[in-house]
């Protein structure tokens, strides 16, 4: 044992080293384990990679992959800069009423269950917006309103995201704003700089780690989303998680072990990709630490 | 400003119309004829709303307590000490928020079912554990952080005993972070569908598993009567705490 070990600081630490050891790294060592050829259920009981092979000849994981790359992308990406003009466009409101940091608190605490359930009153074929287009005279009957749940391109789902993530970066970068004051934006004014220069070179570096560090947390989330994407979606293509639960589940317990195979490579790929990505704001933005948690 | 509230608010409204629409067929505008139907038989006895909701309040309820119990002596040492192996701590509880929970939860199942874990309120409970810990800890090492420890050895030098340190200086001082990381502890685990439905198996019924069963049964005024009841819990968590978010960072759902 090093000298400067100290048992008092490592039992303080313990029951969430227990929590996160136990049920996050047993829990994915044990499903890596299954999807490695010792599934008991099944009798399996030899080292094999021959559930992530069929993987690689599994044309719906293909589809599955590169709908959740495309929509985790689009959305984070919206939700960015939504989420970012929303709090400089709120920042003299946020600073003189609490009411705007209870308003945006509302969409955050909306689970997305009932975000999803609410979404499909007023953009499915016959909710209230194709309502309006055939009162308007726009549109005759459902089938022309263009299909905005369970299409191709996941505008549903898409919308979801951004309604709660908007709110949640904009909120961040608000609580980050607050924090710093506007002394450097007064300093750069009385300096002859523009509008455009303040917010390049002042304004958009101090917030840069918020929306950093925001956007990846929504990435993440949204990479590894469920709920949305299974009631917003299509059966084909769906989502990763949506595609591994439901062979997860599937009454024929052979899927199990592929099943599992998907999931941990969704947890390797998610964590990969964030890595990337705090390398690469890094290296564009000279972030030290993104993280404001 | 009007937008913002619009945004936020406008999903409710329709909720609660849709609730209330007894048939709204295509394509009338406003439902033609109003009906309590579905909050009736989400408030009577024989529905399995009432019992969901219980399950739902027991468990959220219980994984609060716990996540928060759990995280308040490792965010405190988090805050205030430099050591070796700090990093890779800070490491362990970042991997859980930024990867998705499936993997570990269906490695969860196969452990719990050695157990007779699985199907059970306690196994539910621990299971939500995996997403709501690390944000705890990492919210309340946040809140620890900006508090200096030097109060606590002031308090002492003054003969407060250990308890007394933490009942008058130092509980205060963190009360609204920990009320922020309680509240965000209780949405986490009240809105998880799918790691319920894995390691309940279908017999812990929770209320966003009755809801998806009326989203994709087709009973709309139901399941929007359900969304509404689903998500008042949620925001009066959010709510009572909204105060303290200005100064605490927020964290995610």
């Amino acid at each position: 044992m090093p000298k400067n070990f100290n048992v008092r600081r490592w039992l303080m630490l313990s029951p969430v080293l227990a929590v996160i050891g136990v049920l996050f790294v047993g829990g994915l060592a044990l499903a890596a384990a299954q999807s490695l050829g010792y599934f008991a259920p099944l009798g399996e009981s030899a080292l094999t990679f021959r559930h992530y092979a069929a993987l690689i000849n599994d044309r719906e994981v293909y589809a599955s992959l590169w709908l959740t790359l495309k929509l985790a992308a689009v959305a984070t990406f919206i939700s960015a800069v939504g989420g970012l003009a929303l709090a400089l466009g709120l920042r003299e409101a946020a600073r003189r009423s609490r009411v705007v940091n209870l308003l945006l608190q509302i969409p955050l605490s909306v689970p997305h269950l009932a975000m999803a359930g609410a979404l499909i009153t007023v953009i499915a074929p016959s909710g209230l917006l194709a309502r309006a287009a055939y009162a308007a005279g726009l549109i005759q009957q459902p089938a022309d309103f263009p299909a905005l749940i369970n299409d191709r391109y996941g505008a549903g789902i898409v919308l979801a995201y951004v309604l709660k993530e908007v709110p949640f970066i904009a909120l961040m970068t608000l609580a980050l704003l607050a924090r710093l004051g506007d002394e450097y934006e007064q300093a750069a004014r009385v300096l002859g700089a523009s509008r455009w220069q303040r917010f390049r070179y002042v304004t958009l570096p101090l917030v840069a780690p918020a929306v950093v560090s925001a956007s990846l947390l929504v990435f993440a989330f949204i990479f590894g989303a469920f709920e949305v994407p299974f009631i917003l979606g299509r059966p084909f293509p769906a989502m990763l998680s949506v595609v591994a639960q439901q062979r997860y589940l599937d009454a024929n317990l052979v899927m199990r072990p592929g099943a599992i195979a998907l999931a941990v490579f969704s947890t390797l790929l998610t964590a990969a990709l964030a890595w990337a990505y705090l390398r690469l704001t890094r290296a564009l933005l000279g972030l030290e630490r993104p993280f404001i948690l | 400003m009007i937008a913002v509230s619009g945004v936020a608010v406008i999903p409710l409204l329709l909720l609660a119309a849709r609730s209330l629409a007894q048939s709204w067929f295509w394509p009338s505008l406003l439902p033609p004829v109003w009906s309590i139907r579905a909050w009736q038989y989400v408030f009577s006895p024989t529905a399995e709303v009432f019992p969901a909701l219980t399950t739902s309040l027991t468990i959220a309820l219980a994984v609060t307590l716990l996540a928060v119990t759990v995280s308040l002596p490792a965010a405190r040492v988090l805050a205030w000490q430099e050591f070796r192996g700090k990093r890779a701590v800070i490491f362990a509880l970042l991997l859980p928020v930024l990867t998705p929970p499936l993997a570990a939860t269906m490695g969860v199942h196969a452990l719990f079912l050695r157990y007779g874990l699985t199907d059970t309120l306690i196994g539910v409970a621990l299971s939500h554990l995996i997403s709501t810990v690390p944000y705890a800890t990492l919210m309340l090492t946040g809140s620890f952080s900006r508090f200096d420890p030097d109060y606590e050895a002031q308090a002492r030098t003054l003969g407060a005993d250990g308890f007394d340190v933490w009942r008058h200086v130092t509980f205060p001082a963190i009360a609204p972070g920990l009320a922020v990381a309680a509240s965000f502890a209780f949405l986490i685990s009240w809105s998880q569908y799918l790691t319920t439905l894995l390691i309940g198996g279908g017999r812990i019924l929770t209320l966003p598993l009755t809801l998806v069963a009326f989203q994709r049964g087709g009973d709309e005024a139901i399941a929007a009567a359900l969304s509404l009841v689903f998500l008042a819990p949620a925001a009066a968590a959010a709510f009572s705490v909204a105060r303290f978010l200005k100064e605490e960072p927020v964290g995610k759902i």
